[in-house]
């Protein structure tokens, strides 16, 4: 499909079909008025715990932040042991040591360590700082890494440059690490650029295609998630490989998530429900995830001081 | 595990349905003379919700002269700007009331709650609060500077959106200063009836509004009655016309809302997934019992085979049953006579070779139901390419070239709707240029709104509903 | 001393002037009774021919610019005005009114055809709309030419009657098949005569000489006229022609002696689009 070349990007990505907006944002509104209730919510609660890529990304972030997210992936209720692990931890790359050891320090040497690399969030960097960045990563245990596409060349035009960026930290990540691509889809700002990235990061070698660095909004809205969705699913039928998707950014409540997993279940469809195949970033969402379960669990509104504040 | 959908169904609490119901005649509910009823059932569930009354051509006349009697001496009479606030009222009741209404329609009709509740009752409303407007904006309607209501108007309407259309038809005639006569369809009296209270809430003066239940009969009573000056019908083509050879040669006004065979066209370059919920939504909405629907596929040959993939892929994953649960898509065939049209005209597919495939799915086993449906390699010598189904049943053709689309978009006596789908600007116009039919939907699919003109070319009927141009409906002009 | 070359006054199809298929012409008298002329008595296969034509001619004629048209329209009033003596002349045999008389019915029909000329690229603008429903959605309202129109041209007037039935009708990009009015069909075949002189294609406007009874069942129930003007028919045959009508759901209208945007719009469909508004 694609060698490479600017012309073969090109070419390939004009055999795309457009995205018409208002239809695509009907079809994401319709999907957010699935009613899940009873024995499906709580199926869907404990999914996307287990999906929850759970999120530190501040310049505030110290080891004992980093810590406590670690305690709380990997027993997000203490009071329930019922409840899954999420799905990894997010951090930034000075952090993933320290996460990576604290996982396995608190029983959680399953959940995986995903590294922000190549000068997250904006990506205006070298190619050989993001180089380092992600070779250091990984050195230090990250098992996958969510790299930033270069936005300003995507909308310059400049696709060669957006895709040999993501084959060459592909090539990086090859054998030790999972790639996500971030689309940064807020400053793509159309449905059909967002399709048109889609495509030229799974062209690249993207194991995952990640709607946002949630450092910019709007994030991941329903729409957005939507054409990704189609962009895996098309890929699948195009390619035999199946691809994950990522919301990043917005996700905060059950609703929110559920409305995620109902987009995933009728667009992508439901071999996509796992955590191999779509991650939620979020760090917040956990709470009132946890909440609604309690609520299911007890019958009872649950309240704020009845979760962990990690 | 997968993700299954628990039942979420809507709580009925709110629809209180009586006994029996009585004819809404000047403002009271009175019963049929001679006491004649008959029943109403859940399609869904072949269940009786209720008894209501059927009015004979004796009652007709009552609910005419209540009518003529509330246009003389007090519907005429009265400022224009305060006949439009009864309007507004009877809007926001509506509104207050949306989901009893949304409800009772999909008990009484078998439509998802999920169109009820988004689409007909929060349409209904608005059509109100619209036409509200306009009662003292007539004369900038395009009529003259004093345009005159008809006087008593007499309509007809079809059960496939009891409320929807009774707001199409009333909302207008009242703004524009008429009085009514209406009758709903035979399987879906119950939300006219209920309507016929929230005209009780809002003070309506009586006889303003005059809601009488019975079957064709009664329709026929109505269409024939010597003191109504217009008709507005809502319905089969085959009734319409026979409206129109009633009143031929008589001084009554009309519109008619008749059949469809909507052609939905599929250019190469469309937005595809857009495209294939346009399409679903074109055949599927409301079980395909759409006049407007775009039963009629037609793509174009080089990316059939892709369309179709994508199709059975998204059929697949359409929710069929109680239609009370909020995460249904498909839910009853209105009636058994519906359903055994549906199966005749079905039937002839498989028969005249058409390729039929619908969705491994389980049907409820009481009620009415039948399969989201597509016949491929249909041509238009097929039955199911020329007549009007009425279901979920789509016929798929192709074509070569965007006159060839043309021709056989064009080449039905029907004119009522049409669909383009492509992403280029200019052949959008061109096609939508070149369609004889009243409401092209361009990149998108059955979209309605009160300010919207809705109505057909050719054999689809007579006029507009809605917009400024629906007015012209109900108004005499000076000019 | 020289003897008058009469004219022979024959049909209006396709822009040509043929008799009719059956051989048959009927007689005209003036109001004193004595005799001017045996135009031809058109059949229903002349009606059905005229039909055929009009079709043909409307792909062409709805497609012109509304600039181009209201060109023609106008042109047809050019030409006209050059006429107007022999217009004069004939309605004063036919009718037996006054030469002043049948002037101001000449002039009359002359504006009018100014009158409509104008109409043509201002239809839409007037009577269409744009719509502003809820939604991120263009949509619009145009009216539309729509298709073939039958006429039956005013009983009780030969010319200024005709040309407010035709010009209407074919402002928009309708054709028409007229019927002129039967006991004063003369001026009908003159107005042919500029019709054929104005540049509008042939088929746009045909006109049918005969009698109105005879043709009117026909017309009323062929299944390729989407629209007739029934002002020229009785009451009895208007009921009749809106019973045939209801066949195809014909649009049937009447009129008053009357220049009115609603002559135009009766033949005109109403066509609304609708488009998503997105990026």
């Amino acid at each position: 499909m694609i060698d490479g070349t600017a012309n073969s990007i090109k070419s390939f990505l004009k055999t795309l079909s457009p995205v018409d907006q208002v239809g695509a944002e009907a079809r994401a509104a319709m999907l957010a008025t699935r009613s899940i209730k009873t024995s499906s919510k709580s199926w869907a609660i404990d999914m996307a715990i287990s999906m929850i890529d759970l999120t530190t990304l501040e310049g505030a972030d110290t080891a004992g932040k980093v810590k406590a997210i670690c305690n709380k992936a990997v027993r997000p209720d203490p009071s329930d042991p019922t409840v899954p692990h999420v799905g990894a931890i997010c951090v930034y790359n000075d952090m993933v040591k320290i996460a990576r050891t604290h996982l396995d320090a608190a029983g959680g040497r399953d959940i995986p360590v995903a590294a922000v690399s190549t000068a997250f969030p904006s990506g205006r960097a070298s190619l050989e700082v993001k180089r380092v960045d992600t070779e250091d990563a990984i050195a230090h245990g990250a098992a996958e890494i969510d790299m930033v596409i270069d936005r300003g060349a995507f909308l310059s035009g400049d696709l060669e440059k957006v895709y040999s960026e993501i084959q060459y930290i592909k090539s990086l990540c090859e054998g030790r690490a999972h790639l996500k691509v971030i689309l940064e889809t807020g400053e793509l700002v159309t449905l059909d650029n967002v399709r048109k990235a889609s495509f030229l990061a799974m062209a690249a070698g993207a194991d995952f295609i990640k709607t946002s660095t949630g450092k910019v909004a709007p994030a991941a809205t329903a729409p957005v998630v939507l054409v990704m969705l189609e962009a895996v699913r098309d890929w699948y039928a195009m390619t035999g490989v199946k691809i994950g998707v990522k919301p990043a950014g917005g996700i905060r409540t059950t609703k929110d998530a559920i409305k995620q997993l109902v987009l995933v279940n009728e667009t992508a469809g439901p071999e996509w429900l796992n955590p191999q195949l779509f991650r939620i970033g979020a760090s917040a969402l956990l709470n009132d995830l946890l909440m609604q379960r309690m609520k299911l669990r007890d019958g009872h509104y649950a309240g704020p001081n009845y979760v962990t504040l990690d | 595990m997968t993700f299954e959908y628990a039942p979420a169904l809507e709580s009925t609490a709110v629809v209180k349905i009586k006994p029996e119901y009585g004819l809404f005649i000047n403002g009271k509910f009175v019963p049929a003379k001679g006491g004649k009823t008959f029943t109403t059932i859940n399609p869904a569930t072949e269940e009786t919700l209720t008894k209501v009354a059927f009015a004979s051509s004796s009652d007709v006349d009552k609910a005419v002269a209540a009518a003529r009697a509330a246009y003389s001496k007090v519907w005429s009479k009265m400022p224009a700007a305060e006949r439009g606030k009864y309007l507004f009222r009877i809007a926001r009741i509506l509104q207050e009331r949306a989901r009893e209404f949304a409800v009772l329609e999909t008990m009484d009709n078998g439509k998802p709650i999920r169109e009820t509740r988004d689409i007909d009752i929060p349409l209904a409303a608005s059509h109100f609060f619209y036409h509200a407007g306009w009662a003292d904006k007539l004369e900038h309607a395009g009529m003259g500077s004093s345009p005159k209501p008809h006087g008593v108007v007499g309509q007809v309407i079809p059960w496939n959106f009891p409320l929807l259309m009774l707001s199409w038809k009333i909302a207008p005639a009242l703004a524009t200063g008429n009085t009514v006569v209406l009758k709903p369809a035979e399987t879906t009296p119950l939300t006219a009836l209920l309507f016929a209270e929230v005209c009780q809430q809002a003070d309506l003066p009586p006889g303003v509004v005059n809601i009488i239940t019975g079957d064709g009969s009664t329709g026929s009573a109505i269409v024939n009655h010597p003191d109504i000056d217009k008709i507005a019908f809502t319905g089969s083509t085959a009734v319409g016309k026979g409206i129109a050879r009633a009143i031929a040669g008589t001084k009554k006004a009309a519109t008619l809302e008749l059949g469809g065979k909507g052609a939905n066209i599929i250019y190469e370059d469309a937005p595809l997934d857009e495209t294939v919920e346009g399409i679903i939504s074109g055949i599927f909405f409301n079980q395909g019992h759409v006049c407007c629907a775009g039963s009629r596929l037609l793509v174009q040959e080089n990316i059939h085979d892709e369309v179709i993939e994508k199709l059975k892929r998204r059929i697949s994953m359409i929710r069929i049953g109680n239609p009370l649960d909020k995460n249904t898509d498909l839910g009853a065939i209105n009636s058994s006579a519906q359903l055994a049209r549906i199966n005749e005209l079905a039937n002839s597919g498989d028969l005249e070779g058409a390729e039929r495939w619908s969705p491994a799915c389980e049907l409820p086993t009481k009620g009415f139901w039948y399969p989201p449906t597509i016949f491929t390699g249909v041509t238009q010598a097929h039955r199911i390419a020329q007549e009007e189904i009425f279901g979920p049943v789509l016929s798929v053709l192709t074509f070569r070239t965007p006159q060839e689309a043309i021709e056989k978009a064009n080449n039905t006596p029907f004119g009522l709707s049409a669909g383009i789908w492509t992403d280029k600007g200019s052949r959008i116009l061109w096609t939508a240029k070149h369609l004889k039919a009243g409401v092209i939907w361009a990149n998108t699919f059955n979209k309605f709104d009160p300010a919207s003109p809705f109505g057909g070319y050719k054999e689809s009927g007579w006029g507009r509903e809605g917009g400024r141009h629906g007015l012209a409906a109900y108004l005499k002009g000076n000019h | 001393m020289r003897i008058d070359v009469k004219k022979t006054y024959k049909l209006f199809i396709g822009g040509a002037f043929p008799r009719s298929e059956s051989g048959r012409t009927y007689e005209i008298a003036n109001s004193k009774g004595i005799f001017i002329a045996n135009p031809a008595q058109a059949s229903r296969k002349d009606l059905r021919d005229a039909v055929v034509s009009a079709r043909a001619a409307f792909t062409g004629w709805s497609g012109a610019t509304a600039f181009n048209r209201g060109q023609i329209l106008y042109r047809a009033a050019e030409i006209m005005e050059g006429r107007a003596a022999q217009f004069v002349d004939e309605i004063v045999a036919v009718e037996g009114i006054s030469s002043t008389a049948a002037k101001k019915q000449v002039q009359e029909a002359i504006d009018a055809w100014v009158w409509y000329s104008g109409w043509c690229d201002k239809i839409g603008s007037i009577y269409g709309s744009t719509n502003q429903v809820s939604g991120a959605f263009y949509n619009f309202t145009i009216p539309e030419p729509i298709g073939v129109v039958g006429a039956f041209a005013p009983q009780k007037s030969s010319l200024l009657g005709l040309v407010q039935t035709i010009a209407p009708i074919i402002a928009t990009g309708n054709t028409v098949v007229v019927v002129a009015s039967q006991k004063l069909p003369l001026s009908a075949i003159t107005l042919a005569e500029v019709l054929a002189t104005s540049d509008l294609p042939g088929g746009v406007v045909n006109i049918l000489t005969g009698i109105t009874a005879e043709l009117a069942p026909w017309m009323g129930s062929h299944m390729d006229v989407d629209a007739v003007d029934a002002s020229g028919l009785t009451a009895a045959q208007d009921k009749e022609l809106r019973i045939a009508g209801t066949e195809n759901l014909k649009r049937i209208s009447t009129f008053k002696a009357e220049t009115s945007p609603q002559r135009i719009l009766a033949f005109m469909e109403q066509k609304t689009v609708w488009h998503p508004i997105g990026i």
